[in-house]
């Protein structure tokens, strides 16, 4: 049991990087509490393999550290850090059966005989392998022998923190479902911290509590499912997290007034005081489709747009307008009237995000 | 789907019927022919039924010649298959290092069996061998013409010497093809060395394994040429092997009858080893405990 913190954490797999680009992890401050279950999200390539094997041990970090309960494990190696990992393949004893797979954490470290009975049996009772335990590894099938890594993880009851690379990549989309549940109620049960890697939205937010999303090696946003959806702090946390992702417009402020391409947009007093003062050109306005106001008749404020095409998704549809050369998605629910031809829109105030340089910046609302 | 019946493709299987015949099976008919014969020239021929392989079960120098020919193959295969394995778990896994191992390595087995003989054959030699001589001049009274424990111990370090690298290689293209999470897994269950070796590296090998130890087995048990040359099977017969036996009564004496047995019952001891072999490891991997 453990709280694990990342201090000024960076790590490059060449030996002279230059750019920034050439990090895996680009210097990272961050805090995993003891008991947490959270999930590290981001795409292919992000770095949150790289992060897990540093917090594992079984990588070196090229700079910073990391600190278990304050405790500093950057000499420490694997075995010596009491850290549980369940990989993205099912790695298993081929010879050995069932059980013994399971038993094999304990015998390592000479755990007396009643008790790692005792710890398999239990272990094998919530992940529902009792009635295979005979059997050899070797036979079991591909979801049953992912059930046996993430037991050799539980069966120790002494672990500082348990980590899953991906572990559900094999499974049955069916038993993913039943998996993932399992695994919270593990937590639930045991109360072991627990780090989850995904590059599934969904993935993570059913199993945790916090999720910290990670872009070009760096964590640009930690938060609950609901603040990732509703406040993103970044544009690419927009852009990744909400089927369809934001929309973003790239805009300037100009003769008084807020410009998106051609297009002047309504928009409060606060959010054009706020582009004005800002020092860079790269400014957006992001609004997620499900929040955009859209009308078939014109409404006070409204902005025309065209509307390009529906795609109805059954309970919803997504329609694709374009409002002064930019490309837009809106979330229409199946009680409202789809537009066709043109649409009036209107962004709420409370829901549209300015982002400058990618980062969100808060605008005074009046 | 419609899946066309032709059983006129069956003849495509006839040149191929043919080569076999003709490389297999007409020698090995011969062969046959030969051991329920005596034949004394082109036209004077007696059926003889079994009793060539009667006398050759019976006879007390190929009775010892077998007995000699496990012996040996049994010894250079407890030698070579752990030392074979204990290589390949040092060699370089990458790197400049990695390809100068792989040639050194493989070298001895690019060398013909003629010349491994005559290599040892004068490496051993008293006068001019750098072993010979170096033993003798440490004391001891190392002599492969005289004394059979010393040729056998050439021998086998000789055989050694060839073929440890056969098992090294197999073993090394076994180790590498072990993707890196098993041992990322093994180093997070907190396995010792032994148990990653036990339980990791080894059930990996066994497929290579079993194809090295029959190979070392079939080859090792039909060695002729480089014991040949080193001691000519002597002295006396303790180094005499199978092949040496029995091409000595075929083209030394001319006993057609008696050889054609004797390769026959030679054929099916190797047969049957190497079957009850396969058969055993097999079943090993079998799951033996289908459910509970």
């Amino acid at each position: 049991m453990a709280e694990i913190t990342l201090k000024s954490l960076a790590h490059t797999y060449l030996e002279n990087p230059k750019s920034p680009q050439d990090y895996a992890i680009r210097e990272l401050n961050h805090v995993w509490q003891q008991g947490g279950a959270y999930a590290l999200l981001g795409p292919s390539g992000c770095g949150k393999s790289t992060l897990l094997n540093i917090i594992s041990g079984l990588l070196e970090p090229s700079s910073g550290e990391v600190l278990f309960d304050g405790e500093v494990v950057n000499d420490l190696p694997p075995e010596a850090r009491n850290i549980a990992q369940v990989f993205q393949f099912p790695v298993i004893y081929d010879t050995m059966t069932v059980y013994d797979n399971l038993a094999f954490p304990l015998r390592n470290v000479k755990t007396p005989e009643a008790r790692v009975h005792e710890r398999v049996m239990e272990v094998a009772d919530v992940l529902e392998l009792t009635s295979q335990l005979k059997r050899k590894a070797k036979n079991l099938t591909a979801d049953e022998k992912q059930k046996v890594s993430m037991g050799r993880g539980l069966v120790r009851d002494d672990v500082s923190a348990i980590l899953f690379d991906e572990p559900l990549t094999v499974i049955d989309p069916q038993l993913k479902w039943t998996l993932r549940r399992k695994l919270k109620d593990i937590h639930q049960r045991f109360q072991i911290t627990m780090v989850y890697v995904t590059h599934d939205q969904l993935e993570a937010s059913t199993f945790a509590d916090k999720i910290a999303v990670m872009y070009e090696g760096q964590v640009v946003q930690f938060g609950t499912p609901r603040e990732l959806f509703e406040t993103p702090n970044h544009t690419f946390v927009g852009y990744f997290i909400g089927s369809p992702g934001m929309n973003f417009l790239d805009v300037s402020a100009r003769d008084g007034a807020v410009w998106a391409g051609d297009t002047a947009l309504t928009v409060e007093q606060g959010v054009r005081d706020a582009i004005e003062k800002a020092s860079s050109s790269n400014i957006k306005l992001g609004i997620r489709p499900e929040f955009i106001e859209v009308h078939t008749e014109p409404v006070e404020g409204g902005m025309s747009a065209q509307v390009d095409h529906a795609q109805d998704l059954g309970t919803y549809s997504i329609v694709y307008l374009t409002l002064g050369g930019i490309s837009l998605k809106a979330r229409i629910e199946e009680d409202q009237t789809t537009p066709t031809g043109t649409a009036w829109l209107r962004f709420p105030d409370e829901r549209l995000g300015l982002y400058v340089d990618e980062y969100r910046v808060e605008v005074d609302h009046e | 789907m419609n899946k066309v019946y032709n059983n006129r493709a069956w003849w495509l299987i006839l040149p191929m019927l043919l080569l076999v015949a003709f490389s297999a099976v007409i020698p090995l008919m011969t062969v046959v022919n030969y051991s329920v014969q005596d034949v004394f020239d082109a036209n004077t021929r007696f059926f003889t039924g079994t009793e060539w392989f009667k006398e050759m079960l019976n006879d007390p120098a190929l009775q010892a010649a077998v007995l000699r020919q496990f012996a040996f193959s049994l010894t250079i295969l407890a030698i070579e298959v752990p030392l074979g394995i204990g290589i390949a778990l040092i060699m370089p896994k990458k790197g400049w290092q990695a390809s100068v191992a792989l040639i050194l390595v493989t070298m001895p087995l690019l060398i013909p069996w003629n010349v491994v003989g005559s290599i040892w054959q004068i490496f051993t030699r008293g006068d001019i061998g750098l072993m010979g001589w170096s033993l003798r001049e440490l004391g001891y009274g190392y002599n492969i013409t005289s004394n059979p424990v010393d040729a056998w111990a050439t021998i086998i370090l000789m055989d050694v010497w060839h073929w440890t690298s056969l098992i090294a290689l197999l073993c090394y293209s076994g180790l590498r093809s072990i993707p890196d999470a098993y041992y990322q897994a093994a180093r997070i269950d907190r396995a010792s060395k032994w148990a990653v070796f036990r339980y990791i590296q080894l059930p990996k090998l066994t497929n290579v394994l079993v194809i090295g130890v029959l190979l070392r087995f079939m080859h090792s048990f039909m060695i002729y040429a480089e014991p040949f040359v080193l001691t000519g099977g002597g002295p006396g017969s303790s180094t005499t092997f199978l092949s040496q036996s029995l091409t000595t009564m075929a083209i030394g004496q001319q006993d057609l009858g008696p050889s054609a047995a004797f390769s026959l019952i030679y054929f099916l001891i190797i047969l049957l080893v190497t079957w009850v072999f396969y058969t055993a490891i097999m079943n090993m991997q079998k799951d033996n405990n289908k459910g509970a």
